[in-house]
């Protein structure tokens, strides 16, 4: 039997309540937007919105899904993340599996890891990538400038390759022995024994692109080629209420932002449970140093 | 083992000179396609991170011209280095900005993971730590688009921060993310409040290696749970803490580009404009002076490079851990 004593119970008490408390200052925010997102314009500007809508509104949706800006943005944010996701993913598995192979299984391993180590410690900065990549490879309003500069994730790569390198070694000797190639090996033995790094790499990949906003503010120079969180930006810095006000007049500026707000939120909050899953032992095991 | 040779050793032991000899031809024959795989990924980082740091010549040109090109426009040397330390007024003042929001976010943010995770640690019931774990991770996967979004709304006029003062009876007139008194602090928390629950993930892996034997015995010789906790949960988090903590040294010059872009306005700069909000503004916003902003932004790359060779250097000396 344990004996518990009565300052562990008060400390256990007051852990339940800190605890809870900080999960739900993670959590109420987004209730909030979401409620706010819904509510009509007088209970938003009185400051009555908790975390159900009240006085229910959804001309803040009616309006944003009527914009062709909306459209455009979503195009381009959803090619770009499903583009740029798979992109990082065939990259990080090329660059991780040759990586992770046993000591001098691949010549020149030194010099690989060497221009990694480098690329992972100095950049040239914001002006001479902004320049290669608007001027001299000319990709400014297209979609590559917002894939390509970003497709490999270094950090991504050396959790899948540290991931690799713990997964036990004696199928894949076995494979060898039966003659399978390295390519065989990769498709059939090691990428099958991988989904929680597969999963991580995936997530990490997903939120980045669909996150990102800054490449969007420099590359494309028509709004009209923004992805949603580049027109997010441009909006709250700027919120262009009056002229939808006259429209719309039950419908306040906060409910137009926070419905922006929480419309952008939406696939993260629908891949991040299943996500969830994975990616924490993904990250713990990808951690650990062969 | 040498040409990848994975093959174990009893199976070489127990094969035939020949065909042992055949098969290792066999997968070193095969790398080649190792080789292969590495061509792509190889290619994007020497197109995308390489060929731009070539492109830092640009910050030991006299003046660029749009005409001439990197390579074509005047050579000037150390020019916009001399006039960057000597003469440029807002350069001390975004360097000094730099160092404070960095240094009081790792100050007030480098503990808090650790509380949290000894706070899970010590929850018994299985279902309530991983609603909260799964709640406190979220936040870390929002942009700071978004976060500036509710940060603004939150902390506006007549905003919940105001409401919430309002209940104790204060009532403020204070536009806190336009005043340099409380922008900084907003940033500390925010960044605190994004990140906590993430940092968390690490701390709690070191946590599931500990050997429960160790608690019984403790038990057993009387040590309750606050000494337990000071000597075996700490011990076991230690060279994690350690590791977590000279990693963020080495970036002590990123104050967070993106945060602070989505939440400033010229009222605050002069506690907010950190070296990266500035040279934005000196290439993209206001004008377009791209030798000095490169030169800036080299200036603050070679630091960051400085600092994370050397940690590195210090942890290959000094423990059994490295970054690389």
């Amino acid at each position: 039997m344990k004996r518990v004593s009565i300052p562990y119970k008060i400390f256990t008490v007051f852990n339940y309540i800190v605890c809870v408390a900080l999960a739900l200052s993670c959590v109420l925010p987004l209730v909030n937007l979401f409620a706010v997102s819904f509510s009509a314009k007088a209970v938003v500007e009185a400051g009555g919105v908790g975390l159900w809508p009240r006085g229910f509104n959804a001309d803040a949706y009616g309006y944003i899904f009527s914009t062709a800006q909306f459209w455009n943005s979503l195009k381009v944010s959803v090619l770009k993340t499903v583009l740029g996701t798979l992109i990082t993913l065939i990259l990080t598995i090329c660059l991780a599996y040759p990586l992770s192979r046993k000591k001098g299984a691949l010549r020149g391993r030194s010099v690989y890891m060497a221009v990694i180590i480098f690329c992972m410690l100095f950049s040239g900065g914001l002006v001479p990538t902004y320049l290669l990549v608007a001027n001299t490879l000319n990709m400014k309003n297209t979609l590559w400038a917002l894939i390509l500069p970003g497709g490999v994730q270094i950090f991504s790569a050396v959790i899948m390759m540290n991931f690799f390198r713990q997964l036990p070694g004696e199928i894949e000797e076995a494979a060898h022995v039966d003659g399978a190639d390295h390519f065989r090996s990769l498709f059939l033995i090691v990428l099958p024994c991988s989904l929680p790094i597969i999963a991580t790499v995936v997530l990490f990949a997903f939120v980045g692109n669909w996150n990102s906003w800054f490449d969007g503010l420099i590359y494309m120079t028509q709004p009209e080629m923004y992805p949603l969180q580049t027109f997010l930006q441009q909006y709250l810095k700027e919120p262009p209420g009056f002229s939808i006000g006259l429209v719309y007049k039950e419908l306040s500026e906060d409910s137009m932002a926070a419905a922006n707000i929480f419309i952008i939120m939406v696939p993260l909050i629908a891949i991040y449970p299943f996500l969830q899953k994975y990616f924490i032992k993904g990250i713990v095991l990808g951690s650990v140093k062969g | 083992m040498e040409n990848g040779l994975t093959i174990s050793n009893d199976v070489t032991v127990k094969t035939a000179p020949q065909t042992r000899k055949r098969r290792k031809s066999a997968l070193s024959g095969n790398v080649w396609q190792l080789h292969a795989l590495l061509l792509l990924p190889m290619a994007f980082l020497v197109l995308f991170n390489l060929v731009p740091i070539a492109g830092l010549r640009m910050a030991f040109l006299e003046s660029y011209n749009y005409r001439l090109g990197i390579w074509g426009s005047p050579w000037g040397g150390l020019t916009q280095f001399r006039y960057m330390f000597t003469v440029l007024p807002e350069f001390w003042t975004v360097f000094r900005n730099t160092l404070v929001i960095a240094v009081a976010k790792l100050v007030f943010g480098f503990p808090v993971p650790i509380a949290v995770a000894l706070l899970l640690n010590e929850m018994r019931s299985k279902k309530t730590k991983k609603a909260i774990q799964t709640a406190i991770y979220l936040p870390y996967f929002i942009s700071w688009v978004v976060m500036g979004g509710i940060l603004k709304n939150i902390f506006q006029a007549n905003g919940f921060f105001d409401r919430f003062l309002g209940v104790f009876g204060y009532t403020p007139s204070t536009l806190w993310l336009q005043s340099n008194s409380s922008f900084v602090p907003i940033l500390v928390v925010s960044e605190i409040w994004k990140g906590f629950g993430f940092g968390t993930i690490i701390y709690l892996a070191a946590l599931t290696g500990v050997d429960p034997n160790l608690y019984e015995a403790a038990e057993i010789d009387g040590a309750n749970r606050v000494k337990q906790t000071l000597h075996i949960t700490l011990p076991a988090m230690m060279p994690v803490v350690i590791l977590n903590l000279i990693l963020n040294l080495g970036g002590i010059l990123n104050a967070g580009f993106e945060q602070i872009f989505v939440l400033y306005s010229q009222k605050v700069y002069d506690t907010a404009d950190i070296i990266d909000t500035y040279v934005y503004r000196l290439t993209f916003g206001q004008g377009t002076n791209y030798p000095l902003g490169t030169a800036i932004g080299l200036f603050k790359s070679v630091i960051a490079f400085i600092l994370i060779g050397g940690t590195n250097l210090v942890l290959v000396k000094k423990t059994d851990y490295r970054i690389f």
